[in-house]
């Protein structure tokens, strides 16, 4: 068990393609730590140079202590859980969970009690003789799981563990993976694209986006204070309501002038104002409340079970607004809708930067 | 260091028995040698004009290329046919492909001697045959009958090759492509040539390739069987002139002019078939 | 479904009967006394000569050569048929390592040098090749007869296309292992190669069996010929020949292609898939 720090790490391939642009990040031990951005934004790039598959350019990489810039991957006291598991497809689970340990030269006895004790614990014990493709997707994600176990590292990586499974099957390992992290207490890193499985799985997220950090916290906190319209859009399904606005006097309107109104609280000539889908509340008739109001037509319902989400646009066209509502909740395509949202739950953005502005 | 210890038997062997022949080859071929092989004089492009103009060389050319064109043509199409019935029937598939197969494993020179037997004038079935319809067949006597012989011979040991290729292309197409084309055509002639016969394509432009280097240098032991060693005034390959200007014939430098005009032959053909090759990567 | 139609099984029959016909007629002839068959000519039943004329293609020498018999000769070719098979994936199975694992300087140097091996056909530069082994004493040796036919790389090739197959994150995972360079080629990528070792060596124990040209080039001497080297012996033999022992020479094309088609036929499946992934 150790921390991990990087320190302005960069990456520049062969022709100057800057895939990762100075990142520092503090890794407490035990804490779970999920990078998450869009395919390109740099964090498998980053996963893999913590894992020493790829060259820092510049910058530091410590695992507890120890310098590992120029470490061999073997010997950085790492385990790495593949996206595709990278199984040995001719050798048993068995020799594919003691591989890494008869290279390190382990003692037969030791091995058997890690090998044992890590199929005890993912409940692989029945198939330990079985190849890899006699196995279900679920059972080699374990197994992969179970190469990573026995090397009581001091640090997990995950690189998009869970994508090749179906979505039930990673829901149940999602679950796994947290439980099984709480009880080893082992730093972890995890890299996935898919926000949902950032938030559930984090103690903080990193948001990554063309590789830079746009934010670093805990996933609540990102969801409530999302640091830019990146982050805002990026985490949260479906994403939020973002809008082009310009200030009027000491309100707000839209870009063409129809269907927004709201109060112009941070005194700037423009913004882009973010409203999460379930802060929008439907009212009866046009609200001037403290806020921001919407006057929109609905598009199309969508019934997900506990709640339904509303499409509906302005009247001259603009961005498309979505809406939770409850699943009970009744609008046909063409209704007039009137719409309204807190002032404490509308976020602005400066619209050319695209930071927060709080 | 690891690299290069792991390609020095391969770099050493291509070095001595590859670039060194062929700079050799290149190198002579702008030399005569001395018919007593006291010593050589460089004579620039004349081996290539004499050999280029000669009448003989003209003939082995001109044979090659009608050699070459029906070898391809006949042992493609056949295949083709059998693989397509072969991807069809379910009960047997496997005998018969096996049994369509197997040839591939008979050496050409075999081949030429199992077409010798069957092409004999005294007891060859496949003359008494041709007799009954008042064709004489008379093998290494007759240019054109042993020219016919040649080819059904070199055709036959080639049938398998492409069998083999065109049902692993057949197998390749995916059901679903297939059963959508069955539901848009109804005709099976018609989906074969609109739907399966493109799909095909690339392994049949890959597979013509082949069939022209085979023609060209693999049918040496059937062109050298079946001329019984005594080629005449038969029908040979180019390759074979090369053999037998060079070891029979002692022309050093005439020998080496015709091996450099078929390396470049062989470089245009590979090229292509490079080309073919990424092409078919991006068709899957 | 298609609908399954005579039309179709009798097209492949025909096409079966072509293919085998001639090698059974083969046979069939082998197995008479040479005067029945010059009388009768190609014979379409079984003789009764069978064992006379195989025992004397095998075991006694003279008729077609001098001093071996076919039996040498089956030796010599299996000798050339192995040596040639594992000489050439030892040799492939390194390099196209060293190409598809390694980054180093001159890297495409050597691919090229080695790809550019396809471009020239044993064939096409015959005469130069001769002289060269000539000159290194190699003549009528086993190593002059195997060694120039290996060099070819067809078969890095094919390891070469294998191993750009293999996931990156294997060789990723195994580096996290703790396995270097030589425990990765012999823990992870042979054994992963297994069947493509051994589809390779089907192909390249058949080529290696086939060959004819360079043999006939290089070994003058009868006690290093291969069955296919002796097919040469017989025209020579024929050539003024009152009756041509067609039986004698027909059982030793039966014994030339026995090896080769049994293997091929046994491990056919093999066999189809290395033919047709090494040529892509």
């Amino acid at each position: 068990m150790a921390t991990i720090t990087l320190d302005t790490v960069r990456k520049v391939y062969a022709g100057d393609v800057e895939a990762v642009k100075g990142v520092s990040i503090d890794i407490a031990d035990s804490e779970f730590i999920v990078l998450v951005g869009p395919s390109g934004c740099g964090k498998s790039t980053l996963l893999r140079m913590i894992a020493g598959l790829e060259d820092i350019t510049t910058g530091e990489i410590k695992i507890g202590d120890r310098l590992v810039n120029k470490v061999d991957p073997a010997d950085r006291d790492i385990a790495m859980v593949f996206q595709n598991y990278a199984l040995y497809p001719h050798m048993s689970v068995y020799n594919n969970l003691a591989y890494g340990l008869k290279n390190r030269g382990m003692a037969k006895e030791e091995i058997d009690r890690r090998v044992k004790e890590a199929a005890r614990i993912l409940e692989i014990g029945d198939y330990l003789e079985r190849r890899p493709r006699a196995l279900s997707g679920g059972q080699r994600q374990r197994v992969a799981m179970g190469r990573a176990i026995v090397r009581e590292p001091a640090a997990f990586l995950f690189d998009e563990p869970l994508s090749n499974l179906d979505a039930k099957l990673r829901v149940q390992m999602r679950v796994e993976i947290k439980r099984l992290q709480q009880s080893l207490g082992t730093t972890s890193v995890y890299v996935t694209h898919d926000q949902l499985e950032a938030m559930t799985l984090a103690d903080r997220l990193v948001v990554l986006n063309g590789g830079n950090i746009e934010q670093i916290g805990a996933p609540i906190e990102v969801y409530d204070k999302p640091a830019s319209t990146f982050v805002a859009s990026f985490i949260g399904s479906p994403a939020m309501n973002l809008l082009n606005v310009k200030a009027d006097g000491d309100g707000l309107s839209l870009e063409n002038g129809a269907g927004l109104s709201g109060s112009n609280a941070k005194g700037k000539d423009s913004y882009i104002v973010g409203i999460r889908p379930e802060h929008l509340q439907v009212v009866d008739g046009p609200s001037s409340g403290d806020g921001v109001n919407l006057e929109v037509s609905v598009d199309v319902l969508e019934p997900v079970g506990a709640e339904s989400f509303v499409y509906a646009s302005f009247p001259d066209g603009g961005p498309e607004i979505v809406v939770r509502v409850s699943s009970h909740a009744r609008h046909e395509p063409g209704e007039k809708m009137h719409l309204h949202a807190d002032a404490k739950d509308v976020h602005f953005f400066d619209s050319s930067t695209g930071r927060r502005i709080d | 260091m690891v690299p290069y210890m792991l390609l020095l038997p391969q770099l050493a062997i291509v070095t001595i028995f590859f670039l060194w022949p062929a700079a050799e080859a290149i190198q002579s071929s702008f030399y005569l040698e001395d018919p007593f092989g006291f010593g050589s004089t460089f004579v620039g492009l004349d081996n290539f004009t004499d050999m280029l103009t000669s009448t003989d060389y003209g003939r082995v050319a001109r044979f090659t290329a009608v050699f070459t064109f029906f070898v391809t043509f006949l042992s493609l199409g056949f295949a083709l046919l059998l693989a397509v019935k072969a991807d069809k029937v379910l009960r047997g598939a496997s005998t018969y492909k096996t049994l369509l197969m197997w040839v591939y494993a008979v050496a050409p020179p075999v081949a030429g001697l199992i077409g010798v037997l069957l092409f004999d004038q005294h007891v060859g079935p496949m003359v008494d045959l041709f007799a009954m319809f008042g064709w004489k067949m008379q093998i290494g006597v007759n240019y054109f009958d042993t020219s016919f012989a040649m080819i059904v011979t070199a055709v036959w040991k080639q049938i398998p090759v492409n069998f083999i290729f065109f049902l692993s292309g057949l197998q390749g197409i995916s059901k679903s492509v297939q059963e959508a084309a069955s539901i848009d055509c109804r005709s099976g002639f018609r989906r074969f040539w609109t739907v399966t016969f493109p799909l095909l394509a690339p392994t049949g432009f890959f597979l013509l390739i082949i069939n022209i280097t085979y023609a060209f240098f693999d049918t040496f032991g059937i062109v050298d069987v079946i001329v019984k060693n005594e080629p005449g005034n038969n029908p040979v390959t180019l390759v074979y002139k090369v053999y037998l200007d060079g070891f029979r014939g002692n022309d050093l430098g005439g020998s080496s002019a015709q091996s450099v005009i078929l390396m470049a032959l062989v470089f245009i053909l590979t090229i292509i078939q490079f080309r073919l090759i990424e092409r078919r990567v991006h068709y899957t | 479904m298609y609908k399954l139609k005579i039309s179709d099984h009798l097209i492949l029959l025909t096409g079966v009967f072509f293919m085998v016909a001639p090698v059974v007629l083969t046979f069939m002839t082998s197995t008479h006394d040479a005067i029945a068959i010059y009388k009768g000519g190609v014979q379409f039943l079984p003789g009764d000569k069978f064992l006379e004329n195989y025992e004397t293609v095998l075991f006694q020498a003279g008729g077609f050569t001098q001093e071996v018999n076919g039996f040498v000769m089956l030796k010599n070719s299996m000798i050339l048929g192995f040596g040639f098979a594992i000489g050439k994936i030892v040799i492939s199975m390194l390099a196209a390592y060293a190409i598809v694992y390694f980054r180093f300087p001159f890297a495409s140097v050597c691919f090229w040098i080695i790809f550019a091996t396809l471009l020239l056909p044993l064939e096409v530069r015959i005469l130069p090749s001769y002289e060269i082994v000539q000159s290194l004493g190699m003549v009528n040796t086993y190593s002059g007869l195997i060694v120039p036919l290996i060099a070819s790389a067809t078969g890095t090739f094919f390891f070469r296309q294998f191993f750009m197959s293999v996931p990156d994150e294997l060789l990723e995972a195994a580096r996290i292992d703790g396995a270097g360079p030589w425990k990765f080629f012999k823990d992870i990528l042979v054994p992963l190669s297994k069947t493509m070792i051994a589809a390779i060596f089907i192909i390249m124990f058949v080529f290696g069996w086939n060959q004819y040209l360079w043999p006939t080039l290089i070994t003058t001497d009868e006690s290093l010929f291969t069955l296919v080297r002796g097919i040469k012996q017989i025209l020579q033999v024929w050539v003024g020949a009152q009756i041509p022992a067609f039986n004698e020479a027909m059982a030793l094309a039966i014994l030339a292609m026995l090896p080769p088609v049994l293997i091929v036929v046994i491990f056919q499946s093999w066999f189809v898939k290395g033919l047709v992934e090494s040529d892509k």
